[in-house]
């Protein structure tokens, strides 16, 4: 048994709805799928969002795309036109949502998905340099 | 099924697409779908945010409510349009369908378009019949997520907005209309009418119409089912920059493939479909449109060559005798404030800062219904799911946002961090947002709830009017 975080394993997207928020992980293949299955209950969750999450956590499968669909009520201050958070729609919850960490048979342990490469965002940005690079100005 | 509808030959297949995923989403996207010759352009501009900003414009301008840039999508499918090529499908009317309509009115004679057909579908809008409708039509109107009854409704409501399903897209369809124009129709029944006009689907076919309001699903957010806000490996899609918006060719059984224009950038795969299959959906095997109950998980998506996916197998059951109502009421104003601060001790600063302002208006004897302070670079978006941080934050920028009740107030709260600037912990730089300059912003309570469609229909129309 080894401990990986959800990110390893699991895409995900997050939307709103008045003041519930709703987050679906999605596995790649059927093995992961049975885990999340298993690990990634209802209670988890609410336990993982804290007092981000108010109310009550449901969880729906949707097992021919193999999600999880996690819906979390009084979950975004009041909702996208009442809220004071900033992100008032809650789209950043999926990646809140994988940073949590499971069991995970040894064989799934090393488990990777692939990092962003995005230097294609270097050649466009060019001599536009970022803030950790001295500018000389003409 | 039936073979002929209007005494024309049924289609074998209609071409839909999703121009607009949202209010404020980009008009130069629909050239594409244009030019791939689509039957029917769905723009859907609302969300209950958009309401609620709408509401705000009507509130300052009897005029408006609609969405304002449906005059820029218009220009660019209206010689579509003329030629009979497309027709145009939207909820733009937002809380005032009528005013939009003109404004569509106004924009083809701008552009010498002349025998086109625009119809408008009202009766969304119940406000003025609120009262009656639950006083005396035993309208419960109990706030759909809480169980709260309505004698809990914070102040009175500012708009009203039914959920209209396809059915009056349909008839205006049916009456000759070419640009449709509606309030508050579901987002995905968008999608669905075309389908049920050109197909001949009757209402009680519940897996066709299931199979329609999915494929409406995946097209009603523009880019987001082709890569855009996609958790896969986003870094490698083509043209990241310009992410095309969806095509659906639906055939007559319910069958469709997603497709995207030739040369396009984005993917169309079953991965970049499901995230949007689960995008804002509660219980995915009973999606609540007021056309049929779907179930998202009788549907198999089978990838094809060349960025094509095909849908097949969906499942609906009978609608449910409501429509969604949204229900909005004021709620306070609102001012924000962001200062950043510097390595090291950037977070202890942020913090004293926030604590220091909270003092401030305290003594200023300014009155907050409620505070919220995030520290940005720390755990603003996480919250309690950010473990402890290893080592001290490089740098962060505090937001601390209030809520007032009247907008005088919500300014002067923001005024108080002005002097903080010489008079505060060390390095900090302010920048003003939302009512850090004085400035506030309304707040509206937003209160889901449900309405029987038979009171609601009964006041629905289509109004058709031929451009000359």
């Amino acid at each position: 048994m080894a401990r990986l975080a959800l990110r390893e394993l699991c895409g995900y997207r997050a939307g709103d709805k008045g003041d519930v928020a709703n987050v679906a992980i999605f596995a790649d293949d059927d093995e992961t799928y049975a885990l999340i299955v298993r690990e990634v209950t209802a209670a988890r969750v609410k336990e993982h969002f804290g007092a981000m999450v108010l109310g009550r956590v449901d969880r729906y499968q949707a097992a021919n795309v193999r999600a999880l669909n996690f819906v979390m009520q009084g979950a975004l201050g009041g909702g996208g036109p009442r809220t004071l958070r900033a992100d008032g729609l809650g789209k950043t919850l999926g990646g809140a949502l994988v940073r949590l960490e499971i069991d995970v048979p040894d064989s799934m342990a090393d488990r990777r998905r692939a990092r962003p490469d995005v230097s294609w965002a270097d050649e466009i940005l060019g001599e536009a340099r970022t803030s950790l690079e001295p500018v000389s100005e003409p | 099924m039936s073979e002929f509808v209007d005494d024309e030959v049924a289609m074998p297949e209609v071409v839909v697409a999703g121009g607009q995923g949202f209010y404020g989403d980009t008009p130069t996207a629909v050239d594409a779908l244009l030019a791939e010759g689509v039957d029917y352009l769905c723009l859907e501009a609302l969300a209950e945010l958009t309401l609620a900003i709408l509401q705000k414009d009507r509130q300052r301008d009897e005029a408006r409510g609609y969405t304002r840039d449906l005059p820029a999508y218009l220009a660019r499918a209206l010689p579509f349009v003329a030629d009979g090529r497309t027709k145009v499908i939207t909820n733009a009317g937002g809380i005032n369908p009528t005013a939009a309509a003109r404004a569509a009115v106004d924009t083809a004679r701008k552009l010498g378009v002349t025998g086109v057909k625009i119809a408008t579908v009202v009766g969304d809008d119940v406000l003025a019949r609120l009262p009656a409708l639950h006083a005396d039509a035993g309208q419960a109107l109990a706030h759909i997520d809480t169980g709260a009854a309505f004698d809990a409704f914070p102040g009175s409501p500012l708009f009203a907005s039914a959920y209209l399903g396809a059915r009056p897209i349909v008839d205006a369809l049916a009456q000759g209309a070419d640009i449709v124009i509606t309030g508050r129709v579901a987002d995905a029944s968008l999608f669905l009418a075309p389908l049920v006009h050109e197909h001949g689907w009757s209402w009680d076919d519940w897996d066709r119409l299931a199979a329609g309001i999915l494929v409406g699903h995946l097209l009603e957010c523009s880019g987001q089912s082709l890569g855009g806000n996609y958790s896969g490996d986003w870094w490698a899609l083509p043209h990241p920059w310009d992410l095309p918006y969806p095509i659906a060719t639906v055939e007559a059984d319910g069958t469709a493939v997603i497709s995207k224009p030739k040369g396009a950038g984005g993917r169309v795969s079953t991965d970049t479909l499901r995230h949007q299959l689960l995008y804002e959906v509660h219980d995915p095997a009973r999606y609540l449109s007021p056309d049929v109950v779907a179930d998202f998980t009788s549907a198999r998506f089978e990838d094809l060559p060349d960025d094509r996916v095909r849908i097949t197998g969906v499942r609906g059951t009978p609608a449910t005798d409501t429509y969604k109502l949204l229900l909005s009421s004021h709620a306070g104003w609102a001012g924000e404030a962001r200062v950043a601060f510097s390595w090291p001790d950037a977070y202890e600063k942020a913090k004293a800062t926030a604590a220091i302002l909270r003092k401030r208006v305290e003594l200023a004897e300014l009155a907050v219904d409620e505070w919220l302070v995030e520290y940005w670079g720390v755990n603003a978006l996480g919250g309690p799911t950010v473990p402890p941080a290893r080592e001290e934050p490089p740098e962060c920028t505090l937001r601390v946002a209030w809520r007032c009740a009247d907008q005088r107030t919500a300014g002067l709260v923001g005024r108080e961090l002005v002097p903080l600037t010489l008079s505060a912990p060390p390095a900090g730089m302010t920048g003003a947002g939302r009512g850090g300059g004085g400035s506030s912003t309304e707040l509206l309570t937003i209160w889901p709830t449900l309405i029987d469609k038979t009171v609601v229909d009964s006041d629905v129309r289509v109004v058709l009017e031929e451009v000359r």
